[in-house]
């Protein structure tokens, strides 16, 4: 094109009128949404356990969100966090603290995200907490499950939520769950993967069975696999061989569908039993292959422990998510919608508290702060660590094959209320597990 | 006596394990000098082609034998057609380029595969564990072993005696020695270095996918898994020497015997072991157990 002539230079100066038009009607636009961050799982071995399902949850829930068709309780709080639209950047979580903190930076200061609500693993919850509270940037974390956030990184947090309980309400409840139901259980080990989740999840444990059943002895040879190491039959051998009759395993995703193959194909599951934490996360996808007999829990009251909570905004739920992605919810899927509810709740309460416009962030982080709301399958109490950390009850069963139903079913479970599993306000969980969990209500 | 033993059948099995998956790289690096990590592409590529063809196979009534085939036809696929298309689409172009540009070539290259395969599988795992049901178990010093994963072992056995008489007993074999000992010369003396560069990377292909595709039945077959192996795979062949088969061979029986027993005894240093055996290799002899001092050409 040639734009020393007229017609040419007339187009060229149109084109850019309009495209400053379209911007600025652009940037209008994006002043009457709320940009929502939502770093998850998306390729990696993180991905199909816990990602993909968290960032499906995230859809559902958004969607309805926009489009004011939530259920009850929810059901009269209009369309949008606080009326306006959620713009969703969902994006991948992998590749390490150091990229995700690069991400996170790059989010909030070159694309205006309004808040986070998301990050699954541990490790880059740890990185990310500083930065977040530097930034000033609301951020809700609604999986990730090492209790050192708010206990060790940021014991006075202003601007991160965790929405649901931490590892040591897993460790708690499952060995309260061990006394009641293996009352002659003759000592328990353990295999878990060796970093911060796996490491957290076997001390909670292992001091709750302390306190609970000091007479009972742990192995000295629990088994701590790399992660994503996906070879177990040297571990399986050393569980064969060791004379404690339980193990209990925090293992999640491939890694926990590779060693249920490898211990099932030797015979493992015969001889000891076992209890996992997350494994939720591989029942519908194992069908039969999944430990049928074993003790298993999902964190909390997700994914197939909520299959009977009878209640319109479960039941959507379900229904929504199964049609949409041929697969039940798991818990991965409960968390992260619960997550996001706690953006919808804390927003749609500050703007009620303001009159109704449209409210600051300040006034979000008040709303939310030791608020309590309606999570998908159980009330989320936001009363630990000031206001920022959440207790649920808690759900532990034995899964089972239902051969009518022709799926797996939870049986033998066992609920325990949040002031039961999670330590109280204020208190570290180790300290609290090595005190004798005082002020716990079971 | 019992734990002994145990160790010993764990500790070969393992280092099957982690010879299938150096074998290929340590052969690529032997003939051609070239440090493959896309090595981890194919051994990834490899184990979902197994996942998808048993998967297939067993929806059919055919002999149910007859899935073991699934497993070499996924790593013959996956290797020749990865090992011509890199080759001849990449690697043709960089050979006279510094090692480190093409180490970086094929680390940009393994990034790419990595979302290539999550465009054609997705995120979600694919289950292939018909072939280790159907082997049952055996009981050895009163513990029982997947009878698969002991097979791991022969096949091990196969492919490193398969390669070491294909070198050292065949015309091709001679050729490629001649090669490696020195290119140019082979060059000059009438030898198609480009069809063994070719033919070179294809089998290392080959034996990288098999590793994979022979794993998928006892694994969830999963994003990432590739990842993992290339770590192992480097450990074993440096700690063998890089480009050498008896080395890799070697390297794997260190490791794995070493992180058995690691594991039984004091399983808080099982990672520990691993990379403690390299560390030490290296700094006693830091070309590695079994590559040949080299002399330097003025």
């Amino acid at each position: 094109m040639n734009f020393t002539n007229k017609p040419a230079r007339a187009a060229l100066l149109a084109t850019g009128l309009a495209a400053a038009i379209g911007f600025s009607a652009g940037a209008a636009n994006a002043a009457e949404t709320v940009v929502m961050a939502v770093p998850t799982f998306l390729t990696g071995a993180g991905a199909p356990a816990f990602g993909v399902p968290a960032r499906n949850g995230a859809e559902v829930i958004i969607e309805a969100i926009n489009k004011g068709t939530l259920p009850a309780p929810y059901d009269k709080s209009g369309k949008g966090l606080a009326g306006r639209q959620i713009k969703a950047l969902i994006y991948d979580e992998s590749g390490g603290g150091v990229k995700q903190v690069a991400e996170f930076r790059n989010k909030v200061q070159k694309q205006g995200v309004d808040l986070f609500v998301g990050y699954i693993s541990s490790g880059t919850c740890a990185a990310i907490t500083p930065v977040a509270e530097e930034l000033k940037m609301l951020t809700i974390f609604p999986i990730c499950g090492t209790p050192r956030i708010f206990e060790e990184i940021n014991t006075n947090p202003k601007y991160v939520f965790r929405t649901m309980g931490h590892a040591t309400a897993d460790g708690v409840a499952e060995a309260h769950y061990v006394k009641a139901n293996l009352p002659d259980v003759k000592g328990y080990t353990g295999i878990n993967q060796n970093y911060a989740w796996g490491q957290d999840s076997w001390r909670d444990f292992d001091l709750a069975m302390k306190q609970l059943m000091p007479s009972v002895p742990a192995s000295d040879k629990a088994q701590w696999p790399k992660i994503f190491s996906g070879q177990y039959g040297t571990e399986i051998s050393a569980l064969m061989l060791s004379k404690e009759p339980l193990v209990h395993s925090s293992l999640w995703g491939g890694d926990l569908e590779a060693f249920i193959f490898q211990g099932a194909a030797r015979g493992l599951f015969r001889k000891k039993k076992l209890l996992f934490s997350v494994a939720d996360t591989s029942v519908y996808r194992l069908g039969k292959k999944a430990p049928i007999g074993a003790i298993i829990g999902a964190r909390g009251p997700y994914g197939i422990f909520a299959a009977n909570v009878d209640t319109p905004l479960n039941n959507w739920f379900r229904k929504v998510y199964s049609d949409r992605y041929s697969t039940l919810p798991v818990g991965g899927s409960y968390q992260a919608a619960q997550g996001v509810l706690a953006a919808k709740f804390a927003y749609d309460k500050a703007a009620a508290a303001n009159g109704g416009k449209f409210p600051s962030k300040d006034q979000v982080i008040a709303a939310l702060e030791g608020a309590t709301y309606q999570g998908i399958a159980a009330k989320v109490h936001m009363n630990r660590s000031n206001g920022h950390q959440a207790a649920t009850k808690h759900m532990i069963g034995v899964l089972e094959w239902d051969k009518e139903a022709g799926g797996p079913i939870m049986t033998k479970v066992t609920e325990f209320g949040p002031d039961c599993v999670m330590p109280p306000q204020g208190i570290n969980g180790t300290e609290w597990l090595k005190g004798g969990m005082k002020g716990a209500k079971c | 006596m019992q734990e002994l033993i145990v160790i010993l059948v764990d500790g070969l099995v393992f280092s099957s394990y982690l010879f299938m998956v150096a074998v290929g790289l340590t052969v690529i690096f032997g003939v051609m000098k070239i440090l493959n990590v896309t090595h981890g592409s194919f051994y990834a590529f490899g184990a979902y082609m197994s996942a998808t063809l048993i998967g297939a196979y067993y929806e059919t009534d055919w002999p149910e034998f007859g899935g073991f085939l699934a497993i070499f036809a996924a790593a013959l696929i996956v290797g020749v057609f990865f090992g011509i298309v890199l080759e001849r689409g990449l690697l043709r172009f960089l050979y006279h380029r510094d090692e480190h540009i093409i180490v970086l070539a094929t680390f940009a290259m393994f990034l790419v595969l990595e979302d290539v395969l999550l465009m054609i599988w997705g995120t979600d795992p694919y289950f292939a564990y018909q072939p280790m049901s159907l082997l049952g178990s055996v009981d050895i010093a009163e513990m029982t072993f997947a009878t698969y994963n002991l097979t791991l072992i022969a096949l091990a056995v196969v492919v490193g005696l398969g390669l070491w008489l294909g070198l050292t007993k065949t015309k091709w074999g001679k050729l490629l020695l001649a090669v490696i000992f020195d290119r140019e010369v082979s060059q000059a003396m009438g030898i198609n270095v480009t069809m063994v560069f070719l033919v070179t990377f294809i089998i290392g292909a080959i034996m990288g996918a098999l590793g994979g595709a022979y794993i998928a039945p006892t694994i969830s077959v999963s994003p990432g898994i590739g990842v993992e192996v290339i770590v192992l795979a480097f450990a074993v062949v440096v700690i063998g020497g890089m480009g050498s088969i008896p080395g890799a061979m070697i390297g794997a029986l260190l490791v794995g015997i070493s992180r058995a027993a690691a594991v039984h005894k004091f399983p808080e240093i099982e990672l520990f072991v691993i990379y403690a055996i390299m560390a030490l290799v290296l700094a006693i002899r830091p070309e590695g157990l079994f590559a040949p001092a080299q002399a330097r050409k003025i």
